[in-house]
Parts: C-alpha cells; structure tokens; sequence
C-alpha cells in the first residue's frame, strides 16, 4: 500500500512537471529556440495571479481567466519583437537573449514584489483529500494532472485536427518550404509562442497553490521541464506527458528509499534513458 | 604557512607588521607634535562605520529594516560622535552583499581599502557574515557580526575554541538554545514525544540533525524519540516519502530548518495526505510575517524561534525607546510588521557607537578593538560583552520560543509561549495544539 500510495503521488507530481515541460516542448519543436527563461515565466505568471487575486478579489483559479490572455498576448509579442529576432542558423544567439531575459525577469520581480515568499491559497479546496481504499490522495493535484491531460489533449487536436496545426507542423518540418506555401513565420513563430506562453501560466498557477514562490526559484523548475521533454522525445506531446510522469515517479520513489535521493533519482533516470534511448521514448521530429 | 603572523599580537610573536605600524604611528605622532597649527587646519577626521547586508536578493527580508534603523540612527546622532570629548563627523557607508558570499567579500574589501573603515558591521546569514569577517581578519579591521547561529559563524570559519579570532567578534545564541527552546516548548504540551525531523542536506539541516551536537543526543536524553527519514535537497517538489514516514511512526511533532517554498509544499501535501501533527516547530521557514501570511489559516499555531520580540524587557542604549516602541517607530515609518532582525541591527549600531565613544585614540584599530572587548552594555537585544561567551571572540543573546496566532485582521502575531531558556523574557500565551 506504501508502494502504491508512492507511485501515485509521484504520477500525480508528473502531471505538474508535464505542464512545465509542454511549453518548452512547444519552443522547441516549432522554432527550435531554448528557452532558458522558462521557469522565470512560470514565476511571472504566479506574480500576475497574486496581483489579480489581491486587487480583484479573484480565487485562484478563477485568475486564469484574466492570467491566460495576458500571458498568450506577451508571448505573442515577445516572439515577435524580440525573439524572432535572434532566430537563425545559429543556436547561441537565442540562448543568449532568453538568459539575460532570466535574469531581467528575476531582478523586475524583485524591484516590484520584494524578496518575501508568497503563496496562492485555494481556501478549503487546496487540503481537500479524497480516500481512495486507505490512500488518501489530494483534490489538488488530481485537477492538476487532469488539467495536464486536457491540456495536452486540446494541443494534439489542434496540431492534428485545424489548419492551424497544419502550419505549426508544416514551419516545424521545413521553415523555407513551408514560407514558399504562403505561411507567414513570424505569426506562426508568435502564435506557438504565446500558447507556450498560456500553458505556461497554468503552470505556474498550480505551482502557487502548491508551494510558495519568490522570485527566485524559476531556474530550479527550468530542469525538470526540460528533462521531461527530452525523456518524452522530442515534438511529442504525449511524450512529455510520459516524461513528466516517469521524472514524478523516479523522484518519488527515490525520496522511499532515501529522501536524499530524491532529486538524484530523477536526474539518474533521465541519464538512462538518455543513454538507452538518446532520442527519447517517443521522438516525433526527424532532426 | 603565511597567516600566522596576525596572531598573538601581544605574545612574543609581535609581528613584522605591527611593528612598522607602531613605529610608523609613533614617527608620525612626533612629526604632528612639533607642528600641531597644520593639524588642526588639515581636513577633518572623519569617524566611518562600514555596513554590509543583503539588501537585494533571496536573503533581503533579512535586510528590511535597514534602511529605516541607518535613518533613526542619523536623526539620534544628527551625524557626529563625542571620542574623547571632541566631536567628530560619522558617516555611515552602507554596501548590498546581493546575498552573495562572494559579492560580500568584495563589498568588505572596499570598505576596507578604499573607504578606510574604523569599524565593519555585518548582519545576517553565515552567507554575509563569514566573507566580511574573513575580510576584517585578514585585513586587521575591527568587525561585529550578528543575525547567524554563532557555530556556523566560528566553526565554518575554521575558528579554533581555544584560539578563537583577533579581530572579529560576534553575538547572538547557538544551537544548543534553539534545541533547548524547541524541547521545552513541547514538553509544555501534551504529546506521544514523536518527533518528526525535516533536515535538508545543507549547512543548517545537517548542524541540526547531526548525530552528535545536533538535535538527536539531545531529544534522546529528554525522552523525545525523533524520526528522521534522511536528507532531501531543498526546492523538493514531492514530501510524500516523508509524510508516510511520518504517519508510519506516529509522529506528533514535526521539526526541522527548511526554506519557505519546501515547508508550504509539505504543509500543504500533509493536510492532503490527512497527517495532522500537533506541533509543527521548524526555523528559518517561519522567520518573517509575510512567509507565515503566505500560508493563509494554515499557519496557525505554527511554531519558531525567536531572538527578539516587542516584548523583550530590553531597551536601546541609544535611544532609551524599549523594544516594543523600536517596533512599534518601525511599523509608523514603514507601515510593516516587525521582523526579528530589526532589534538586532539595531543592536549592531548601539554597539558601534559604544565602543567609537569609548575608543582611546581615533583612527587606531587597535584602540577600537581594545575598546570592543571591554564592551559591556545593555542593548535593546539584551546585555552584550565578550568575556562570558561559549568561546573567544562570542557573545550570546537570549532566546526562547513561540507560536504564529492569527489576529482578527488576518495578520499573524509571533508570542512568546515558552522561556523555559530565558526567564526574564515574558511569557504572551500557552502553548496551543494545532487544530484541524
């Protein structure tokens, strides 16, 4: 029972770590830009939740109505005023500016939110247990992995079902060819950006209500979404969901044995199946 | 071995260097005596403190209330000192560590170098504290040190008990006083006597979990039995393991030294995975009002240290203002609750301008530390001198224990629940069971 109540927590972990990692995966496998910024944007997006919540009176959750937007049109912008900009035969540029972006975003917050830690309260929902035999087993990650799941549902159809999809998949396969078709890559850049950018709010929401956050700790979550992309294979989405679970699972079956394994177990996987399987489980793109 | 000749400056092994500085000063006397008009017309000699916090940062909350105890202090002294009956400027040179050891150092260094310090003050976490002082000692600068468990200050720094330091001292309580606040705290309440330990693998959780000058001899020896699943690296997102650990045990009392976002994430998976200690009693995470607010009701009767309250029966040298008006000036000039490191830092300028008035000759380190070591006085922290410490070079303040209530404005209030330590500090409230 231990074992199983482990294993469960750890899938559910996977599901946050899965929300983490869609946005990169996204970045990636459309422009082929790293964004080392990542986390940081996960933090943004918490600050713009505590904002919403403490001058609207808003919960939680219900901030994701005003966050999404306004996380979707800053990454829209941001693709298209700055990062389009750096895109090109060579990897570093892009690199570079999302690093300095980094730390631009952890110095802004700290100007405007101080250093204290904050914390997104749910009230009575944030506790809430369901019993499931004697596992007892949080309300709150449990919407998390299921917002996970819906979230890398409604990608899949949109990448597979809408002319949208088409265009992303097309830029993705061959920018030059894709541009002779009549796709526009700048928009296309900025719209794959700005949906990273809208889960990423998610992301970063969930992660409030979880934990507390400063301006600081982005970095630290960078890692594992970038772990579980790579586990997952490059360009899959449901293998970054797949990678998230199994870095969920590793770390916390790792903390069973040890607790100081805990983070190690997560790193050791992904350096195994980096070994077993460079490409990662379910490798989509070609390059 | 080249930094053996900065010690036993009084013994037989007086060094190459304190013999040309004594020398060069005594030359130097005789050349201002036989022309004492070009003395008094040259510039004015400057007294400088220099000061050094983590003003930005993760480590800034430590550093809040700076900026309004340098104003204060500005207002009390209206920027001059009285050495010896003759008055002098005082200028307070303030640097920002970014909570960096190595931004630390060299901020030290250039007070030191550049601005000529008489004297170098640091607060706040083993981070700050140990670069400067390392600084100052290399360097002969007199420094004071609080806002750091003294053992990671002295140990870290290589100090040796019987040897101690020249040049830098520091104040404030130990390990052994946070082990004794917390055990009589909950010897005060009814329990099983499980006590669950969250111990990161890093500077404070392994000296608190240590097997043999940490928490574990000591709860032995008081009939605790304590649960300590390991180690875990800190910014874990999972503390499933040991909440099964914990439940497993039946564990009522939950210690440990973590940072915020790891006691929020175990908090909230605790009361999601139906683990309900009594007592939760963990250092660092519950420091500040605002890390306890982040927890929203939750954080009710959640337990800590504390160094200083506006309770403490202590009042300022400098101002005569008792620490509940220290607090209470703090709150109207800034409209924030109190923190903890505000008595302290005020602590640290009371000293200073002791000891600068009491030097015996203005712009020798050596008189400033002679000065320094004969320091006793009653600061709004509690009386300060260096001859009683537990070694050279340390001087303890009181410290006992108590609990976050929430007041009606859903602001948290920190009350002193058990001065089993130091009775002279007064008791605000019992110590209450965390209900659910």
């Amino acid at each position: 029972m231990e074992w199983l109540n482990t294993l469960l927590q750890g899938v559910l972990l996977g599901g946050l770590y899965a929300m983490f990692a869609v946005g990169l995966s996204l970045m990636f496998g459309i422009m082929r830009l790293v964004n080392i910024a990542h986390g940081d944007f996960i933090v943004l997006a918490s600050y713009l939740a505590l904002m919403v919540v403490n001058h609207l009176g808003f919960s939680p959750l219900a901030s994701l109505l005003i966050v999404v937007p306004l996380m979707f049109c800053f990454g829209y912008l941001l693709q298209r005023l700055l990062l389009n900009r750096t895109l090109g035969t060579d990897i570093l540029p892009p690199l570079l500016v999302t690093f300095g972006l980094s730390i631009i975003v952890q110095n802004v917050l700290l100007e405007f939110f101080s250093a204290d830690s904050q914390k997104l309260s749910q009230g009575d929902l944030e506790v809430a247990s369901v019993g499931i035999g004697n596992l007892s087993v949080g309300v709150m990650p449990l919407i998390v992995f299921g917002s996970a799941l819906l979230i890398i549902g409604g990608l899949q159809l949109l990448f597979y079902k809408t002319s949208l999809g088409r265009a992303f998949r097309a830029t993705s396969d061959d920018q030059h060819t894709a541009r002779l078709m009549g796709v526009n890559n700048a928009h296309i850049f900025g719209l794959a950006m700005a949906l990273a950018m809208a889960v990423v709010s998610i992301a970063g929401v969930f992660l409030a209500i979880r934990t507390s956050f400063d301006p600081t700790v982005g970095p630290a979550r960078l890692l594992y979404g970038f772990e579980a992309v790579i586990i997952g294979g490059l360009g899959s989405l449901w293998g970054t969901l797949a990678g998230g679970v199994i870095l969920g699972v590793a770390q916390t079956l790792g903390a069973k044995i040890d607790p100081g394994w805990q983070i190690l177990a997560g790193h050791l996987v992904f350096l195994l199946i980096l070994v077993v399987r460079p490409r990662g489980l379910f490798p989509r793109s070609v390059d | 071995m080249t930094d053996n000749n900065d010690n036993n400056l009084f013994g037989r092994n007086f060094s190459r260097r304190d013999f040309l500085r004594s020398t060069g000063l005594a030359a130097g006397g005789v050349a201002l005596a036989s022309m004492p008009f070009t003395f008094a017309i040259g510039s004015e000699r400057v007294i400088k403190l220099g000061y050094v916090s983590p003003q930005t940062g993760p480590l800034a909350p430590f550093a809040a209330a700076d900026n309004y105890i340098i104003e204060s202090l500005k207002q009390v002294l209206k920027n001059s000192i009285n050495v010896g009956g003759k008055a002098y400027r005082l200028e307070v040179i303030v640097k920002d560590s970014q909570s960096n050891p190595n931004r630390a150092a060299e901020v030290a260094s250039e007070l030191i170098l550049s601005d000529q310090v008489d004297l170098m003050l640091v607060s706040s976490t083993p981070e700050t504290t140990n670069p400067v002082s390392d600084q100052c000692e290399i360097n002969e600068i007199p420094c004071i040190s609080t806002v750091a468990p003294w053992q990671p200050w002295f140990f870290t720094r290589g100090g040796k008990p019987n040897q101690g330091f020249e040049w830098t001292y520091h104040f404030f309580w130990g390990l052994e006083d946070v082990i004794g606040a917390y055990s009589s705290m909950w010897g005060a309440m009814p329990s099983n006597k499980v006590v669950g330990g969250l111990f990161p693998n890093d500077g404070d959780g392994n000296a608190w979990g240590d097997q043999k000058l940490g928490f574990p001899p000591v709860l032995a020896q008081k009939g605790f039995q304590l649960v300590d699943p390991g180690r875990f690296q800190s910014l874990t997102d999972d503390f499933s393991a040991q909440i099964a650990a914990f439940k497993k045990a039946d564990v009522e009392i939950v210690t440990g030294v973590v940072i915020p976002p790891d006691l929020s994430t175990f908090w909230t998976q605790a009361r999601q995975q139906g683990f309900k200690p009594k007592a939760v009693s963990v250092g660092k995470a519950l420091l500040f009002p605002t890390a306890v607010e982040a927890l929203g009701k939750a954080g009710n009767n959640l337990s800590t240290e504390i160094w200083w309250s506006p309770t403490h029966p202590f009042s300022s040298s400098l101002t005569g203002a008792s620490a509940g008006q220290l607090a209470q000036g703090f709150t109207q000039a800034t409209g924030k609750q109190w923190t903890q490191p505000l008595g302290f830092v005020h602590a640290l300028f009371e000293l200073a301008v002791d000891i600068l008035k009491r030097t015996e000759e203005v712009g020798d380190a050596h008189a400033v530390r002679d000065a320094l070591l004969k320091t006793n006085l009653n600061t709004v922290v509690g009386p300060i001198n260096w001859k009683g410490g537990p070694v050279k070079n340390v001087a303890k303040t009181p410290l006992v224990s108590g609990q976050w209530r929430l007041g009606n404005d859903s602001k948290y209030d920190l009350i002193v629940t058990s001065n089993a330590t130091a009775p002279a500090i007064p008791l605000g409230g019992e110590m209450q069971a965390i209900t659910y």
